[in-house]
C-alpha cells in the first residue's frame, strides 16, 4: 500500500551499514528485505490498530470438491485500513483466512482487467472499488451471465470469442512510401477513437448487458466498441471499413443494442459504449440506405 | 474444469432497486408500448361495434360512449391511458435523441425529465377527466 513512502527510510538504513564488498544484487535484496519488513510490520500494526472490520460476503463454489458443489456465501471479517479496495480485502481474506478462495487479479491498478466482479449488485473492478464507498456487508459475486468455474472465477471464453469475432487488429494493406515512413493519424481522428482504445477486456459491460444475457450470438458492447475503434480509424482503407461494417450490421451485431445504458454505467474505464454502438448503427444505416 | 455453474439471469425484478435510469426507461417504454397496442385493438373493437353501419343510426354510438363515460373506472383508466401515451411519446423523443447521438451524457436526466413532464400533464388533466357531468 505505502511501499513507496517507506523507501527513503529503508534506503538510509542500508546505506549506513553498507559493506565495501557488497554487489548491487546484494544491496537490492537487502533493500527489498528491509522494505518488506517495514510493510509487513506496518500491515500487522494496521491490522492490530484497525478497530473496525469490514464484512465481506463472498460467493463460493467448487465443483471439484463434493462438499463445495453447492454454491454458498462465506463471511470474512477483514480489518479495514484506509484506502482499502475490495481486491485488497479479498487478498487479505485469502492470505489470512482461507487459502482456497479463488479469484483473478494481476496488476491491481485497473489496467489488466482480470478482476471484474459483481460487487453489491453491480459490475465493478475490485481493485478500483474503495470499500469506504460501499454499504456493508459487501457482497462479492462472480460476473453474472457467465459460467462460474470456481468461486469468483468465471469462464471468459465466450467473451473472448466475441472479441475476436470483430477482427480486432489493423488490416490496412496500403503502406506509405519509404522504408521508415509512418502511418500517420490525424490528432482529430485519434481524439475520436481515444476512449474506445481504453478497453481492458474485463467483461463488465458484457456481463451487465441484459440483451447479451439472453442472446448468445449478440456481439456485446465490448466487441462492438472494439470494432468501432478500428472502423473509425482513418488509417484503414474504405473497403476494410466496409468489411467491418458488414460484420457489425448483421442481425446480432449493433442492432441488438436497446440502449439501456447498462454497459456505459458499469464500464470501469468510462468508455461511452452506448454512444459508440449508436454511431455504428448510424453508419450502418448510412451505408445501406440509398435514395435513387 | 470438470463442470461449471450457471447462475442464470441475475436481472430478475427482485433487483429492481438497483436498476439504473436507462434500464427503467427501457422497461417503461416496453410496458407503455404494449399497453398502447392493447388499447389500440380494444379501441378498434369498441368503435367498430358501436358504429352500426347497417342501420346508420348515430344513437348507438352516442349511447355506447355515454355509457362508458358514465363509469368512474373508465375515466380513471383514461387518465392512465394519457399517462401511458405521454410517457411513451416523451421517451420516444428521448430515444430519437439517443439514436441521433445527441446528449447521451444526459440520457438519465432526459428520462427523469420525461417522467416529470408526464406527471405534470397527467395531474393537469385530472379536472378535465373527472370533473363535469356526463359528456
Amino acid at each position: 500500500m505505502s511501499t513507496e513512502q517507506d523507501e527513503p527510510t529503508a534506503e538510509t538504513t542500508t546505506d549506513a551499514d553498507e559493506a565495501p564488498a557488497q554487489t548491487p544484487g546484494d544491496r537490492r535484496r537487502e533493500e527489498k528485505q528491509a522494505r518488506m519488513q517495514v510493510t509487513e510490520r506496518e500491515r500487522a500494526e494496521a491490522a492490530a490498530a484497525a478497530d473496525e472490520t469490514v464484512q465481506l460476503k463472498v460467493f463460493r463454489f467448487d465443483p471439484e470438491v463434493p462438499e463445495k458443489e453447492e454454491p454458498r456465501f462465506d463471511d470474512f471479517h477483514v480489518p479495514y485500513v484506509q484506502g482499502m479496495t475490495v481486491l485488497d480485502a479479498l487478498i487479505y481474506a485469502r492470505d489470512e483466512f482461507d487459502s482456497s478462495l479463488t479469484f483473478r487479479h494481476s496488476c491491481r491498478q485497473a489496467v489488466c482487467g482480470s478482476d471484474a466482479l459483481f460487487i453489491n449488485g453491480s459490475q465493478r473492478l475490485a481493485c478500483k472499488t474503495q470499500l469506504s464507498a460501499l454499504d456493508a456487508p459487501v457482497r462479492v459475486e462472480p460476473l453474472p451471465h457467465q459460467d462460474v468455474v470456481k468461486d469468483l472465477v468465471v469462464d471468459m471464453e465466450h467473451f473472448y470469442d466475441q472479441m475476436e469475432a470483430v477482427e480486432p487488429y489493423m488490416q490496412s494493406e496500403e503502406f506509405p512510401e519509404g522504408e521508415l515512413e509512418e502511418q500517420r493519424q490525424s490528432p482529430e481522428n485519434r481524439e475520436k477513437i481515444k476512449m474506445s482504445t481504453r478497453c481492458i477486456w474485463c467483461g463488465a459491460c458484457m456481463s451487465s448487458c441484459n440483451i447479451a444475457a439472453g442472446d448468445n450470438e449478440y456481439l456485446g458492447p465490448a466487441a462492438i466498441n472494439k470494432a468501432y475503434r478500428f472502423a473509425m480509424d482513418e488509417r484503414e482503407e474504405d473497403d476494410i471499413k466496409e468489411h467491418r461494417m458488414r460484420i457489425m450490421e448483421q442481425e446480432h451485431g449493433v442492432w441488438r443494442c436497446q440502449t439501456q445504458f447498462s454497459c456505459t454505467e458499469v464500464c470501469p474505464k468510462d468508455i461511452p459504449l452506448t454512444e459508440h454502438i449508436q454511431e455504428l448503427k448510424r453508419e450502418a444505416v448510412k451505408s445501406n440506405l440509398k435514395f435513387w | 474444469m470438470s463442470q461449471s455453474y450457471d447462475r442464470g439471469l441475475i436481472e430478475d425484478f427482485g433487483r429492481w432497486r438497483e436498476f439504473s435510469a436507462g434500464m427503467w426507461a427501457w422497461i417503461l417504454h416496453k410496458f407503455t408500448g404494449w399497453v398502447l397496442i392493447g388499447y389500440l385493438f380494444m379501441h378498434i373493437a369498441v368503435l367498430s361495434t358501436a358504429i352500426d353501419a347497417a342501420s346508420g343510426d348515430p344513437a348507438t354510438y352516442t349511447d355506447t360512449i355515454q355509457g362508458l363515460e358514465s363509469l368512474l373506472v373508465v375515466r380513471v383508466l383514461e387518465i392512465g391511458l394519457l399517462a401511458t401515451a405521454v410517457f411513451h411519446i416523451l421517451n420516444g423523443v428521448r430515444l430519437l435523441m439517443v439514436d441521433l447521438g445527441v446528449g447521451l451524457e444526459a440520457q438519465d436526466k432526459s428520462f427523469y425529465a420525461s417522467l416529470v413532464v408526464t406527471g405534470g400533464i397527467v395531474v393537469a388533466s385530472v379536472p378535465t377527466f373527472l370533473g363535469g357531468g356526463v359528456v
